[in-house]
């Protein structure tokens, strides 16, 4: 069993977001970034089957620029076998771009299953998984919280807003992942050892027969960017006495909010 | 001029209110690009949608309604969206975002060759193209997008937009050409929880836990306020993590966010994680007691005060006011 783990570097998430000169994007300056964190559910689902089954390998799949690279070798401490990174401005990228260049790769590559985030947390597209199977031509399942691999098919569930669909799909297949569907490791001194030895095919674009209009800006374009209008500060008050402050709620309720 | 198609989700043959949210910023939309609002709907009771569809001022509904559409199925439904872009020429899909649009956008999109905006709060028609805004960073900013494709495909934030109907006009139906082929996923249950729970995705009131609650036990505090206000519970990431609510209930960056009528963020220092996933919420009330603590930065009405002393007291005047 083959998997591939497309994943993206993005913004820790205690992050405080400025933005940048260019007013479309955010300044970058003193940001720590980090493995989105949906797609280290996906790399930890592929390592966890990988080690089930005793065989076959965990390709971690990244675009990004240079300093993606950081991630890349965490998912390779983490117990992803091999690593390709495509070097690209992926944020100037739409997600149809991205999907592109993802399956411009993997379609070269050995693959039963394809694992990717349910979302990449910061652009929040959530568009990507689903974009990159069409492409494959494969089926996919997103919001996925529990996976289970049978005989050329796995059977996933999927979280919706009022249920959960069990949903069986045949090999190969894409499935995005949600939080829930396992406890990704942190990686051991020997995860981290053992990953330096491996090395990080790096390809461009053009290695991958695709033009920049292909990926870049051309369905999706950011204009502008800014932070959220700040909201007039609220009231604060003292609720030292239980039953008043009790009250002043009930009343904001129901005069105000009118939720009752 | 540009046509516009939305896509529809109908069940027990009425429009869902998060379509009809889409109906109506999508005729919009056809007023400014000067085209026609057309529909898609599918499933065996998408047709008695029609007179509803008319009343946003649909002029044609492009019906599938073979029974394999009935439950959303994302090949099925992505096929048969295509025929529906097709027939109306649209050149503007819109969709809301509720778990079949966010699944069915993007592979639609992919399929058309489409850019896609996802989840957004705000759409116009300008020099010809669509704009969308759209939270991104969980709502820390927000990102205007221009879509250059033909067509343009957005999916609408849930309580984003006002569902108005104009309340009059005659909706046509056309049936199209679609027969379901060969799936690789097939839908084999639906697991409906055993619960009244008010979902989180849509409610209009959600109380939330953190850490001030101390204990686990305790949690059933939020779940007594939640049901006395008729709204969802929610939780902070801590102590989801600390396993005392089940990651559904996780509101933030890496949970859900959320934008109800009314957020109470009950023993909740407000980590920059959660307030991404709550702050869009058009009423805000926090009891912590902490009075520094950041949830007051962004609460309507914040309360200093022990939780464990208010929360009883509240819960009996909002029963009592309620009662009235």
């Amino acid at each position: 069993m083959n998997s591939i783990v497309c994943i993206t570097q993005v913004p820790d998430t205690e992050t405080r977001i400025k933005i940048g000169g260019d007013g479309r994007s955010i300044d970058e300056t003193g940001v720590k970034f980090v493995v989105s964190p949906y797609d280290e559910y996906a790399l930890e689902e592929a390592v966890k089957i990988r080690e089930a089954k005793g065989a076959g390998d965990v390709t971690v799949v990244c675009f990004g620029p240079e300093r993606a690279q950081s991630a890349i070798r965490d998912c390779l401490a983490r117990g992803a076998t091999k690593a390709i990174h495509v070097i690209g401005d992926s944020l100037r990228a739409d997600s149809l771009g991205i999907a592109k260049v993802l399956a411009a790769v993997i379609r070269s590559q050995p693959h039963d299953l394809v694992f990717v985030g349910k979302q990449g947390v910061g652009t929040d597209n959530s568009l990507v998984g689903p974009m990159l199977a069409e492409l494959l031509g494969i089926a996919h399942v997103t919001v996925v919280t529990k996976l289970e691999v049978g005989d050329g098919k796995v059977t996933a569930y999927r979280e919706t807003e009022i249920a959960e669909e069990v949903i069986e799909c045949s090999l190969p297949a894409l499935v995005a992942a949600q939080k829930g569907l396992n406890n990704p490791r942190f990686a051991s001194i020997k995860g981290i050892m053992a990953a330096k030895k491996i090395a990080i095919e790096s390809k461009t674009l053009a290695d991958l027969g695709l033009a920049e209009g292909d990926v870049y800006e051309t369905r999706v374009k950011v204009v502008a960017m800014e932070l959220p209008r700040e909201k007039p500060a609220g009231r604060k008050i003292d609720g030292s006495d239980p039953v008043a402050a009790a009250k002043e709620i009930v009343r904001y309720l129901h005069e105000e909010v009118k939720a009752f | 001029m540009a046509d516009v198609l939305v896509i529809c989700e109908v069940k027990d043959g009425k429009l869902k209110k998060s379509s009809r949210e889409a109906l109506t910023i999508g005729r919009q939309l056809a007023a400014a690009a000067g085209g026609s609002l057309n529909a898609f709907a599918c499933g065996s009771s998408a047709a008695a949608a029609a007179a509803e569809a008319g009343s946003f001022g649909v002029a044609t509904l492009h019906v599938a309604g073979d029974a394999a559409l009935d439950a959303y199925a994302s090949e099925h439904w992505t096929s048969a969206a295509k025929f529906a872009v097709e027939a109306s020429s649209a050149a503007i899909v819109v969709m809301s975002a509720t778990s079949a649009g966010r699944d069915l956008a993007p592979r639609l999109g992919a399929r058309l060759g489409a850019g896609v905006a996802s989840d957004v709060v705000a759409l116009e028609w300008a020099d010809g193209k669509l704009r969308a805004r759209r939270p991104v960073y969980s709502g820390k900013a927000f990102a205007t997008v221009e879509i250059g494709s033909n067509p343009a495909i957005a999916t609408c934030r849930a309580n984003a937009f006002p569902a108005e109907a104009t309340g009059a006009g005659a909706c046509e139906v056309s049936n199209l050409a679609w027969s379901a082929g060969d799936t690789k996923a097939k839908l084999v249950a639906v697991n409906v929880p055993e619960t009244t729970e008010v979902s989180l995705a849509d409610a209009d009131v959600v109380v939330s836990g953190g850490r001030g609650l101390k204990e686990t036990a305790n949690y059933a505090m939020i779940h007594d306020l939640a049901h006395a206000l008729g709204g969802a519970t929610g939780a902070s990431r801590a102590i989801v993590d600390d396993g005392w609510v089940d990651h559904h209930h996780q509101v933030g960056q890496t949970g859900r966010v959320v934008s109800p009528n009314l957020y109470i963020a009950i023993g909740i220092s407000g980590a920059i994680q959660h307030l991404a996933g709550m702050s869009s919420s058009k009423h805000i009330v926090a009891i912590n007691k902490d009075g520094e603590a950041p949830i007051f930065r962004v609460a309507d009405l914040g309360v200093v005060g022990d939780l464990f002393q208010i929360l009883p007291p509240l819960i009996e005047e909002i029963k009592k006011a309620k009662a009235h």
